[in-house]
C-alpha cells in the first residue's frame, strides 16, 4: 500500500525533534487562545506568521497547524466549564456541556469533548491522508479555464454557507480581490493602485491586512462591552465515562464525525459550521430530545467530534488545490507563499516532506491536545482570570513588531491601522471581514487564471463553458448562487443561523 | 431617519460600496485595458470595480425599500461606539511606525502597550508603565536575543545606531 509508505515518510518528519517542539508549541499555543475569549486563532496565526520566516516551512506549517486545531479543544473546555465559549466553533457545546458541569458533570463533559475530538480527529487526519493525493491528481489535469472556474466556485460557495447577507459578502469578495490587486502587474510590471509610494510597490502586506482586520478590529470590537469576568468554576471531578454515558456517545461521535469531515471540506465550511450542523442533527435523531439544552451528553459528544473533524477536513482543499475555505487556512496559504511555496495541487509531489509531515504531525498532535487537556484543565482555567485589559496591549505590541519585521516596512504598519479602522467600519456595517481575506488571497491567481484562458480561448469568453469540467464548476456556483438568494430558502437558513 | 430610508445600515453600506468602486477606477484610469485576448493590468480591475458598484447599488436600492432587520439594528444601536477606544488603538499603531526608525524598538513599543492601555477604563498609569516595560523586556528577549530580528533597541536620535 502507498500510502502507508506515504505516512511512514510523514512520520519520519514529524518525529523530528524540531518538528515535535514546533508541534507542541502549535497545540499549547492554541489551547491557550481557545481557552481565552476574545483572541481566536486568526489574530494568533496572523501574528505568528512573521516568526515563522526562520522557520523551514515543514516546521511553520506544522505549527500553524496545531494552533488551529488546538483552539477547537480548548475553546470547548472554557464553555463546559464557564459557559464562555472561547471559540465560535463550541459555541453549542456550551449550551450542554455547561449544564452538565452545573449538575456536577463537568468531569463527564470534559473527557467526552476530548475523546470526540480525538476520535474525529484521527478519522478526519486519515481521510485527509487517503483523499488528499487523488483530489491534486485530478486538479493537475486542470487548465487555466478550470482554474479561473473552481475559484469562482470557491469563493461562490464560502460565500452562501457563510452567516449573514448574500449580497454584502459577495461584495466583501470582490472588494478583496481588488485590494489583493495591489502592487506590480505580473505581466507587464505596471504598478497598480499603489499611489506612487515606493515601499507599496509590492502590494498590500497580507499580513498587515490580516492583522487589521481581524487582531485590531476584535480589539476595538471588545473594548465596546467591557464587563468584569466573573469567573465561577465548578469543580472538576470524575474525569472517567460510566458504561451508559460511554454507550450514549458512540453514535453521535460518529456522526459529527461524518457530518464534520464532509463540511470541512466544502468551502465556507469549517469548525464552527459542523458544530452547529451536528447538534441541530443530534437534538432530531435523539430519543430524548427534551433533555437537549439540559445537559444532554449527545449535545457534547456531536458538535465536539464535528468541529475537530471539520478543522482537520478543510485542510483538504488547502493542500490540494490551493483554495482557502475558510480565514483560517488563507493564513495558511499565506504562509506557504511566504516561504516560497506555490500553493496548488503540485504541492503533494513535489514536497512530499512538507504534506505527508503536515498530515503525520496533526495525529501527533491531536494525541498531545488529549494529553495536555485532561491533566492540565485547572492551569487552563486559572489562565481566564487573566483581565482582558491586561491582554490587549500586549496584543498591540505583537502586532506591530510582528507587521513591521516582515519587510522593516513602516507602511506596512500605517496599513495595519487602516484597516483596523476601515474593518471596524465594516463590522458595523454588518460585512464581515472573512470573505475579504478570502478574496485578497485568492484574487492575484484568479487574474492570472482568467487571463490565460482568455489567451489559449483567443478572447472567446464562451470557454468557460464549452469546456465541460468549467462548465459544471461554473453551473453549481450559479445554482448555490440562486439557492440562497430564492426568497423561501433564505428564510430557512435565517432560521438555521439563528438556531 | 426619513421614511423613505427603511435600513440606513443598509444605505449606509451601498454608498460606501459605489465610492469604493469610483474609487477604484479612478486610481487605475491611466492603466492599460488592453482587449479580452491580451488584457491590459486595467482590465479586470475596471470589469471588479463595475461589479463592485452593482452590488453596492444593489444594497442600497434595497436598503430603500425594504427594513432589513429591524431587531438587529435596534440592538446594534444600543451599543456604543467606543471611540477613545478606536482612536487610542490606531494612535498607539500609528505611533509605533513614526517612532520605530528614529527611537528604536523599545520606545516604540513601550509607547505602543502604554497608548493602546490607556483604551481601557481600567487604565492606570502605573498598570500601564508596567505592561509596557514588561513587553518591551520580552520584545527584546524573544525578538533580539532569541529569533535575531536585525532590529536596534535604540535608534539613532537616541544615541543607537
Amino acid at each position: 500500500m502507498e500510502i502507508f509508505d506515504h505516512l511512514a515518510l510523514g512520520f519520519s518528519v514529524a518525529f523530528t525533534f524540531q518538528n515535535l517542539f514546533y508541534c507542541f508549541i502549535g497545540v499549547l499555543l492554541g489551547t491557550l487562545i481557545g481557552v481565552l475569549p476574545g483572541l481566536g486563532p486568526v489574530p494568533t496565526i496572523a501574528m505568528l506568521l512573521p516568526i515563522t520566516f526562520g522557520l523551514p516551512p515543514v516546521s511553520a506549517l506544522i505549527m500553524l497547524a496545531g494552533i488551529y486545531y488546538g483552539a477547537q479543544y480548548g475553546g470547548s473546555t472554557t464553555a463546559i466549564l464557564i459557559n464562555l465559549p472561547g471559540e465560535s466553533s463550541s459555541v453549542v457545546t456550551a449550551i450542554d456541556g455547561y449544564q452538565m458541569a452545573r449538575q456536577g458533570r463537568a468531569g463527564a463533559a470534559l473527557a467526552t469533548a476530548a475523546l470526540g475530538s480525538f476520535f474525529a480527529g484521527s478519522v478526519a487526519t486519515f481521510l485527509l491522508a487517503v483523499f488528499a493525493p487523488p483530489l491534486a491528481e485530478i486538479a493537475l489535469k486542470f487548465g487555466p479555464p478550470e482554474y479561473f472556474s473552481l475559484m469562482v466556485l470557491g469563493l461562490v460557495a464560502s460565500v452562501s454557507l457563510a452567516s449573514g447577507s448574500v449580497v454584502k459578502a459577495l461584495a466583501m469578495v470582490v472588494l478583496g480581490i481588488l485590494l489583493g490587486l495591489s502592487g506590480q502587474d505580473v505581466y507587464t510590471g505596471t504598478p497598480r493602485f499603489t499611489f506612487d509610494i515606493v515601499e507599496l510597490a509590492d502590494g498590500i502586506e497580507f499580513v498587515a491586512l490580516a492583522m487589521g482586520l481581524f487582531g485590531l478590529v476584535e480589539i476595538i470590537r471588545n473594548l465596546e462591552d467591557e464587563h468584569t469576568r466573573t469567573v465561577m468554576v465548578q469543580k472538576v471531578q470524575g474525569l472517567m465515562l460510566s458504561k451508559e454515558d460511554f454507550k450514549r456517545i458512540i453514535a453521535p461521535v460518529l456522526r459529527g464525525t461524518i457530518l464534520g469531515s464532509f463540511l470541512g471540506i466544502l468551502p465556507g465550511g469549517g469548525a464552527m459550521l459542523s458544530s452547529f450542523a451536528s447538534y441541530s442533527v443530534e437534538k432530531r435523531v435523539s430519543k430524548y430530545p427534551q433533555q437537549f439544552g439540559k445537559g444532554a451528553i449527545e449535545g457534547v459528544a456531536g458538535p465536539e467530534s464535528a468541529n475537530n473533524a471539520g478543522a482537520q477536513t478543510s485542510f483538504i482543499p488547502m493542500l490540494t488545490l490551493g483554495i482557502p475555505s475558510n480565514p483560517v487556512m488563507a493564513l495558511m496559504i499565506g504562509a506557504l507563499i511566504i516561504q516560497g511555496i506555490v500553493p496548488g495541487p503540485n504541492v503533494v509531489n513535489e514536497q512530499p516532506n512538507l504534506f505527508w509531515g503536515i498530515i503525520a504531525s496533526m495525529w501527533i498532535g491531536n494525541f498531545m491536545l488529549v494529553v495536555l487537556n485532561l491533566p492540565l484543565i485547572g492551569i487552563w482555567v486559572r489562565l481566564l482570570t487573566v483581565p482582558y485589559h491586561i491582554l490587549f496591549p500586549l496584543i498591540i505590541g505583537f502586532c506591530c513588531i510582528g507587521v513591521y519585521s516582515v519587510n522593516n516596512n513602516v507602511y506596512d504598519v500605517y496599513a495595519m491601522a487602516a484597516f483596523g479602522v476601515f474593518g471596524y467600519l465594516l463590522v458595523k456595517l454588518d460585512c464581515e471581514p472573512a470573505p475579504l481575506l478570502l478574496g485578497f488571497i485568492i484574487g492575484p491567481m484568479l487574474e492570472e487564471y482568467l487571463r490565460r484562458a482568455m489567451l489559449i480561448s483567443r478572447g472567446d469568453p464562451s470557454v468557460f463553458v464549452t469546456r465541460p469540467l468549467s462548465a459544471v464548476m461554473l453551473g453549481i456556483a450559479v445554482l448555490a448562487l440562486t439557492l440562497v438568494l430564492l426568497p423561501s430558502v433564505r428564510k430557512k437558513r435565517e432560521e438555521a443561523f439563528k438556531e | 431617519m426619513g421614511r423613505f430610508v427603511r435600513s440606513p445600515k443598509d444605505v449606509v453600506t451601498g454608498l460606501l460600496l459605489i465610492f469604493l468602486g469610483a474609487w477604484f477606477a479612478w486610481l487605475g484610469s491611466d492603466l492599460p485595458i488592453g482587449r479580452a485576448i491580451r488584457m491590459g493590468p486595467g482590465y479586470f480591475p475596471l470589469v471588479l470595480c463595475g461589479i463592485l458598484a452593482a452590488l453596492g447599488l444593489i444594497i442600497l436600492l434595497t436598503g430603500l425599500a425594504f427594513g432589513g432587520d429591524a431587531e438587529a439594528d435596534e440592538d446594534a444601536r444600543r451599543i456604543a461606539i467606543p471611540w477613545q477606544g478606536l482612536a487610542l488603538i490606531t494612535l498607539s499603531v500609528v505611533v509605533f511606525g513614526l517612532a520605530v526608525r528614529p527611537l528604536g524598538l523599545g520606545p516604540a513599543m513601550g509607547l505602543a502597550v502604554f497608548i493602546s492601555a490607556a483604551a481601557s477604563r481600567r487604565f492606570s498609569l502605573r498598570s500601564g508603565a508596567l505592561m509596557a516595560a514588561i513587553m518591551v523586556a520580552f520584545a527584546w528577549a524573544v525578538f533580539i536575543k532569541g529569533l535575531g530580528l536585525p532590529l536596534p533597541m535604540l535608534g539613532p536620535w537616541l544615541g543607537g545606531y
